[in-house]
């Protein structure tokens, strides 16, 4: 996912001048081509989270569009008051790419996990939360974030996620119906973690049931209304890399009507003692395809 | 022209000790005690245009320290950026005039409030200048206590590698934060020396000379390929006898009893 983004970046840099990349120490292998071809409209910032998300506002304010880059919660969590007031408040177009959204670093351990990311940003003033599944929709949503010109914030898992689905053509346009299905419980997904639920989904189809998976790349208030294709599925079961708290199954709660029934699947908060690797750290809060795949056959029993 | 930046600077401080006096505000004491370089700043240092407040040539100005705002307000109001009469609506409801710095008030550029926040987002400006090659240049009103934060010396490292020189640095340096004296709070003595350290090229002067203010202000970049830090030697409540070197002043409100002496010791313009 992080390729498509740096490969999408470029190619929207050789045609708008005005996207500038500052990175905090982080992204070898990855950020050096965009460096390379595009030297006046780079910069390493250092390990200096801080000063980094106030100098791409500074930039941001004098008609760049700034993407800040790092790694897990040092690009938001370190320098959340930088990024409430300096560029959100004064709505500023720049946008916080975080690599490793969720448990995508697993054994690096709890400082490298991003699981309230999603819960805090989204409270900001002026923000748009991107949470993409797939490098397609990677490199859809850094598209729409530099049409927007606002602050937002881009969660990308790490390297070598796969393509889910058909890229969409239009993500301003609300949840991405990925797979149709009829039975009563519908999966809606961000992030990375669609594939298990997809694959729950497959398992769900060979025992006869047919299930209906979302992805919703696109979090922000602002596209409430556009939630409202979920609506015709009463019983939802929302998938998110990222503690139960404040997340995106929260987000759908507060927007959905009150005859449809959402069951969050999250990773609870004693989980950050666990050590393993990303498909370990899944199972272990239930977000493998086994699990979902029971947890929908519960809840359409219901 | 050092008459004209004297009463200029009471003029602001008369404003300030009326606009606190009518919302029962706080921190009038930093506000008197930069109010002399705000005066030089503004009366003959910077490029800016109150009629186009956004020209791009313009210098930008950026206060850090934001709690301080009632004096940069008095300052662009007198200058012509809106009316003086506006200076009644501080801290009002539904006023823009918020009590810390506000970005929604022409002339300024950068909403401030919380601390250690303004010198990062300059050196963004600055490099953006660099970038663009444009010659206009970033100014920033830093106070001593504010350099406790962490942000302020990832930037004070930041601005000398990418060779800054068309950043302005200002600390109001009058030796009083919030609870107490800053050598007993978190000492920052030597602190020309640790800007040094980090290549910046100081000056240190008396924050309420205007001459020396003015001659610093117009040897800019103090040093080529390097951002400028001027250290003003200020007193906090500056102007005002029962206010100044007294932290109490970074809290109390003068009542009308004192505001008359203030104005009376002050004596600006009513």
């Amino acid at each position: 996912m992080r390729t498509a983004f740096i490969n999408e970046l470029m190619v929207q840099a050789r045609t708008n001048q005005k996207i500038f990349l500052v990175v905090g120490d982080l992204g070898f292998s990855v950020i050096e081509p965009f460096a390379e071809e595009f030297p006046d409209r780079y910069l390493n910032a250092g390990v200096a989270e801080q000063n980094m998300t106030s100098v791409a506002a500074g930039l941001a304010s004098e008609g760049y569009h700034v993407f800040t880059y790092s790694i897990a919660n040092f690009p938001t969590l370190r320098c959340f008051e930088q990024i409430r007031n300096d560029i959100c408040y004064h709505n500023l177009p720049v946008t916080v790419v975080a690599v490793g959204g969720g448990v995508a670093y697993g054994n690096l351990g709890y400082s490298h996990h991003a699981v309230q990311d999603i819960a805090t940003l989204r409270t900001l003033p002026n923000m748009t939360v991107f949470s993409p599944a797939d490098p397609d929709e990677a490199a859809g949503c850094l598209r729409l974030a530099l049409s927007r010109g606002k602050p937002s914030y881009l969660r990308l898992g790490k390297a070598g996620e796969t393509k889910l689905h058909a890229p969409a053509d239009d993500l301003t346009q609300g949840p991405l119906l990925v797979r149709n299905g009829r039975a009563p419980v519908a999966f809606a997904v961000t992030g990375s973690v669609l594939k298990p639920a997809l694959a729950a989904a497959e398992i769900l189809s060979q025992q006869g049931v047919e299930t209906a998976v979302y992805s919703c790349p696109v979090l922000a208030n602002e596209f409430a209304e556009k939630f409202q294709t979920l609506w015709r599925h009463k019983k939802i079961i929302s998938v998110e890399e990222h503690v139960f708290a404040g997340g995106f199954g929260s987000f759908l709660k507060e927007i959905a009507p009150a005859n449809v029934e959402i069951q969050i699947r999250a990773i609870p908060e004693k989980n950050a003692a666990l050590v393993g690797g990303q498909d370990f750290l899944r199972k272990a809060a239930g977000l493998d395809a086994d699990s979902l795949a029971q947890a929908a056959r519960e809840f359409s029993k219901k | 022209m050092s008459t004209d930046t004297k009463q200029f600077a009471a003029a602001i401080r008369a404003h300030m000790v009326q606009m606190v006096h009518r919302v029962n505000a706080s921190h009038v004491g930093g506000g008197m005690s930069m109010a002399d370089l705000l005066a030089v700043l503004y009366g003959e240092v910077l490029k800016v245009d109150p009629a186009a407040p956004q020209f791009s040539e313009r210098d930008r100005f950026i206060l850090s320290k934001g709690h301080t705002c009632a004096a940069l307000y008095a300052t662009l109001a007198l200058k012509g950026f809106f009316p003086v009469e506006e200076l009644q609506q501080f801290g009002q409801d539904g006023s823009r005039l918020m009590t810390h710095i506000s970005h929604k008030v022409p002339g300024v550029e950068f909403s401030t409030g919380s601390l250690g926040h303004g010198l990062g987002f300059a050196c963004g400006k600055a490099l953006a200048a660099k970038r663009q090659r444009k010659n206009w240049r970033v100014f920033t009103m830093l106070s001593d206590g504010e350099l406790d934060e962490g942000s302020n010396w990832e930037a004070i490292l930041f601005a000398p590698h990418h060779r800054l020189d068309n950043l302005v640095a200002i600390v109001d340096y009058n030796k009083i934060q919030s609870l107490g004296d800053v050598k007993d709070v978190l000492d920052l003595h030597p602190l020309a020396d640790k800007f040094r350290a980090f290549n910046w090229a100081v000056k240190e002067i008396d924050g309420h000379d205007h001459e020396a203010i003015r001659a610093a202000l117009k040897q800019l970049p103090f040093e080529s390929g390097k951002p400028s830090c001027l250290i003003a030697h200020t007193i906090k409540g500056k102007g005002v006898d029962y206010m100044e070197n007294k932290l109490l002043w970074h809290y109390r409100t003068p009542n009308a009893e004192q505001v008359a002496d203030a104005l009376k010791q002050i004596g600006g313009p009513k």
